[in-house]
């Protein structure tokens, strides 16, 4: 079941194709990582869903129903370039902002005394904006972005700004959410917290999805059948035992063991490797390298040629 | 419809409570009630003794003038033409005439004079004439009531039926002895000032809400409260918002320095009463019939000879209309531009950046500044007409127009383009406005504004 599909969105500005026939599904409770470089088209893609810019072609779904802007009050959005009025109190603002959103004052009121506790900034309820760090805003940002329990939440860069210790606070809230029934739409250029968090992603480059799918079975796809094998120190050439379809692509030595990297040509499985090797090695490890989103990005983005997209589920 | 009552809420809320709103609250009235004081104090004790001729074609007035500390009245029985060409050898300080009627009272005269004619020479002359005009009123009521009518005697009635207004127009007679009508100080001060103040509020209010876009963008907090609400909704708060502060200030304004204005000046025209007391004797006509009823109506009136001579001259302009319009085209006027000092505010990205665009708002408002003297001086002329119906220049010059009267088509018509142009200037703007606030650090031109117009 989808919480939100995007089908076919098109946005044209004046001599520039932002998105070209994007596609995008995003499944009930999960958290979704909107992927791609500087410029794709991501931005433009979150602001359609936010109903901030209206696409020229496609439709979008939210619940099964077409986008209305009542749904503005289900979703809740913590912009890239966000910040706060700097003259005004923190605990005055975030009412105003709650409000916005449609919850009545004595609501939002409750629920920040709440949030404000848990994440222990109830002493800046009566400051100004202007006297909280970086950091402390950003705090109060994505209290203010939850806080009306929306069914879908669009986070871009939250982790920017924060030190490594509220990023860890801020991945568990992410991760409470998703456990409270939310769905989560999560854009970054952090890799390693993609592979941290999302279930899903879409890669988006040139204004087109090129690449979406469950991250496990991407990863999967994304397997070159390479291993990487440890043994002891030994003076001889491994290349000389292998056959010459298997394609050592780097050896290391530490110490006593040294470590190889072998591709393996296709149909071929890490058995035969060791069967070709052992006789002569004595084998102390044996690795499949899987890539990392981090690899798969770089991969996909540079060798892309616009016209296919690879699709898996 | 309720997100944007919070939004001006917020706007409203943010601004009456800053501190510069409450020191220009508290200064202005102070620096207004100053303006308008000092003139009045000034000629008030220009101790210098005027001499006035008097053509009274009537035989109503004859004697009535009473010479006051500094005004002298000599009354003449020449010809009105003759006494014009003698006028500058005269050495007289103006020459009143008051033209004979045929059936009604005469209600209107003509001072001549050389320059502007002195308030206080002006109000007195109007003080004694309409003081003759309504004693004489009574004077045929009381003779009516001694006739024997059995309705019972309604002083109210009788105060009002005997209201009389009294119009002294006045003018200048040049060198060669021709003579042109004299702009009347009081609409000429009335006028310019209501211009001046439409002018400063404009660009202080405007630019507030220019203000207020850029700081929401450098802030960055737009996007997030555009995902809430719409974009136009956010505009319209804000220029709405900024428009119930600018409300508050004037009327504010018109409170406090009304309160400055009877306190100080009241006292001083209490003194001056004293010093002159020849107006209270022209009242002083005894009446036989009823005592009780006199002496009513003596004491009633002796309030309004009591009324301050500024008043009395100001209230020869229409105020209510002047009032309303006042506040249509302030509100109108600052509507309109509002919706492109908050579309300058939504293309830029900080304050340094909003020249180029200024100037093309700048220009129509200069414009009616810079021409006002050209107005006042012909109100009724081609260019003063045009500027006055023109959506842009229209607020400026409109209400530097209507001291002087303006036919109410003219009026409508001019209100009516005012409004049509605040609807076009709002639909532009909101299409500049919602691409611009979410564009940062790209420098924009006009060719760029123009494509945001399509998108």
């Amino acid at each position: 079941m989808e919480l939100l599909s995007a089908v076919n969105i098109s946005k044209q500005y004046a001599a520039h194709k932002a998105l070209d026939r994007v596609t995008i599904r995003i499944p009930d409770n999960s958290i979704f990582g909107l992927l791609g470089p500087n410029g794709a088209g991501k931005t433009t893609f979150i602001r359609i869903i936010n109903q901030i810019i209206a696409p020229d072609e496609g439709e979008i779904f939210f619940n099964g129903k077409p986008l209305t802007p009542d749904d503005i009050a289900r979703i809740g959005y913590l912009p890239e370039e966000r910040g706060l009025y700097k003259k005004m109190n923190v605990g005055e603002q975030a009412i105003y902002l709650a409000r916005l959103k449609g919850l009545s004052k004595a609501e939002a009121e409750k629920r920040l005394r709440f949030w404000f506790s848990n994440f222990e900034i109830m002493g800046w309820w009566n400051r100004k904006v202007e006297e909280l760090s970086k950091g402390m805003q950003q705090k109060v940002q994505f209290i203010v972005t939850i806080l009306h329990e929306p069914r879908l939440l669009i986070f871009d860069e939250p982790f920017s700004g924060f030190d490594p210790i509220n990023v860890n606070l801020l991945k568990e809230e992410i991760l409470n959410l998703k456990k409270n029934g939310a769905t989560i739409i999560f854009s970054t250029h952090n890799m390693a917290s993609v592979e941290e968090l999302c279930d899903h992603i879409a890669l988006i480059n040139h204004s087109r999805t090129i690449l979406d799918g469950n991250v496990r079975e991407i990863k999967k796809r994304f397997k070159t059948n390479t291993f990487e094998i440890r043994y002891n120190s030994f003076d001889g050439d491994l290349k000389t035992f292998l056959p010459p379809d298997f394609e050592l692509t780097g050896t290391e030595t530490e110490g006593e063991l040294r470590t190889a990297t072998i591709r393996l040509p296709k149909g071929s499985t890490p058995n035969d490797l060791l069967n070709r090797l052992i006789p002569y090695i004595s084998v102390h490890g044996l690795n499949e390298i899987i890539p990392s989103m981090n690899d798969i990005f770089i991969r996909t983005v540079t060798e892309e040629s616009p016209t296919d997209t690879i699709h898996a589920n | 419809m309720q997100k944007i009552w919070l939004i001006i809420q917020r706007e409203y809320l943010t601004r009456v409570k800053k501190k510069s709103f409450i020191v220009m609250t508290i200064l202005g009235p102070v620096l207004l009630a100053a303006l308008m004081i000092v003139p009045i104090w000034l000629s008030m004790n220009s101790n210098e003794m005027k001499t006035v001729a008097v053509i009274d074609q009537t035989g109503i007035f004859f004697e009535k003038f009473k010479d006051t500390d500094n005004i002298r009245f000599h009354y003449l029985v020449s010809d009105v033409n003759a006494a014009k060409d003698n006028f500058r050898k005269s050495g007289d300080y103006a020459l009143l005439v008051i033209p004979k009627t045929e059936v009604a009272l005469p209600t209107n005269a003509i001072l001549y004079s050389e320059g502007q004619v002195n308030l206080n020479v002006k109000s007195y002359i109007d003080r004694v004439m309409t003081k003759q005009l309504e004693d004489m009123k009574l004077q045929a009521r009381l003779n009516d009531l001694r006739q024997g009518s059995d309705t019972p005697v309604n002083v109210d009635d009788i105060l009002r039926s005997i209201k009389t207004t009294v119009d002294v127009s006045t003018m200048k007679i040049d060198e060669k002895g021709n003579e042109e009508k004299s702009y009347t100080e009081v609409s000429m001060v009335a006028g310019i000032f209501a211009g001046i103040l439409i002018y400063m509020f404009i660009f202080m209010f405007g630019s507030q809400v220019m203000r207020g876009v850029i700081e929401e963008k450098t802030s960055r907090i737009v996007e997030v409260i555009i995902s809430s609400v719409k974009p136009f909704q956010l505009m319209m708060g804000k220029v709405i918002g900024v428009a119930l502060v600018g409300l508050t200030q004037f009327l504010l304004w018109v409170v406090l320095t009304f309160v400055i204005i009877t306190a100080v000046v009241t006292p001083m025209t209490a003194a001056k009463n004293i010093k002159a007391p020849a107006t209270e004797q022209v009242s002083g006509q005894p009446n036989a019939l009823d005592p009780a009823a006199a002496t009513a109506l003596i004491q009633k009136q002796a309030p309004q000879d009591g009324v301050n001579e500024v008043f009395d001259a100001i209230s020869s302009i229409n105020f209510p209309v002047m009032l309303g319009s006042f506040l249509f085209f302030f509100l109108f006027g600052y509507l309109l531009y509002a919706a492109f000092f908050a579309a300058i505010g939504g293309a830029v990205d900080s304050e340094a950046d909003t020249q180029q665009f200024m100037m093309p708002i700048t220009v129509p408002l200069l414009l009616s500044m810079v021409l006002s003297q050209f107005i006042l001086q012909d109100p009724t002329g081609p260019v003063a007409f045009w500027l006055s119906i023109i959506p842009f220049t229209s607020p400026v010059v409109m209400m530097m127009r209507i001291p002087f009267g303006v036919p109410y088509w003219e009026l409508a018509l001019s209100m009516v383009l005012l409004i049509l142009g605040f609807i076009g200037a709002t639909w532009m703007a909101a299409k500049i406005y919602r691409t611009g606030i979410l564009m940062y650090g790209k420098k924009v031109g006009y060719r760029e504004l123009w494509k945001w117009l399509k998108y």
